[in-house]
């Protein structure tokens, strides 16, 4: 299985169909995570992301290898941003490519449940008078 | 040793990194976040808060070294 696993400041979402082409895979399937333009009814202006680079590459790669074990994958992505992110733009790209569509659709959701739960990137989103770490806070 | 925080904890602390080689009577993680934990008591009020040494996740009682990278893990919220 190849794997494409990066850290960027700008994702390009037009590339992941090439990037997860290939000629053994019949399917597909690609999340895309985006900056949304509220949180709880308040207005976000923008998200900022920061990662601990070097631990959460290695997280991702483990979460490769975890989705090369359970599927039959040709092609994996996962790339996310780092930076400040406005509404509309994408934060996060995740995907497989597989011969069939039922593995890649697995892999897929795994791929973004997984890289939310486990990678060490944070999240701070800011509104017009305040600004969030996401989840820091009980 | 090199302490490195991220999101949340950087803001507590006001440090992105800070060299601590002084800290040579800091033998576990355990004793770490207790340190931490008594300078800074806002830590406290995280919702989790792991510690990772070269770049693995650490239990409480895993030993320190006076060459480890030691980072502050607050409640990733990637994706």
């Amino acid at each position: 299985m190849e794997r494409i696993i990066e850290l960027v400041e700008d994702l390009d979402p037009g590339k992941v169909y090439d990037e997860l082409s290939h000629p053994g895979s019949g399917a597909i399937c690609v999340f895309f995570g985006a900056v949304r333009e509220a949180t709880k009814k308040r207005k976000v202006s923008h998200l900022f992301f920061e990662a601990y680079e070097n631990m959460a590459l290695k997280e991702m790669n483990r979460i490769a290898d975890e989705v090369a074990e359970k599927w039959d994958l040709k092609k994996v992505i996962i790339k996310h941003a780092v930076g400040n992110k406005k509404v509309q733009e994408p934060v996060v790209i995740v995907g497989a490519s597989s011969a069939h569509r039922d593995s890649s659709f697995e892999a897929c959701r795994y791929l973004i449940d997984t890289l939310k739960e486990k990678v060490p990137i944070w999240k701070k989103e800011f509104f017009d008078d305040d600004e969030v770490w996401v989840s820091a806070h009980p | 040793m090199k302490i490195l925080f991220f999101g949340i904890t950087r803001d507590i602390v006001g440090e992105t990194m800070v060299d601590a080689r002084d800290l040579k009577e800091i033998g576990t993680v355990g004793e770490l976040r207790d340190l931490l934990n008594a300078k800074y008591p806002r830590l406290k009020d995280l919702s989790s808060l792991n510690f990772a040494i070269n770049e693995e996740l650490a239990e409480d009682s895993e030993a320190i070294s006076v060459n480890d990278e030691i980072a502050l893990i607050p409640p990733v919220s990637g994706g």
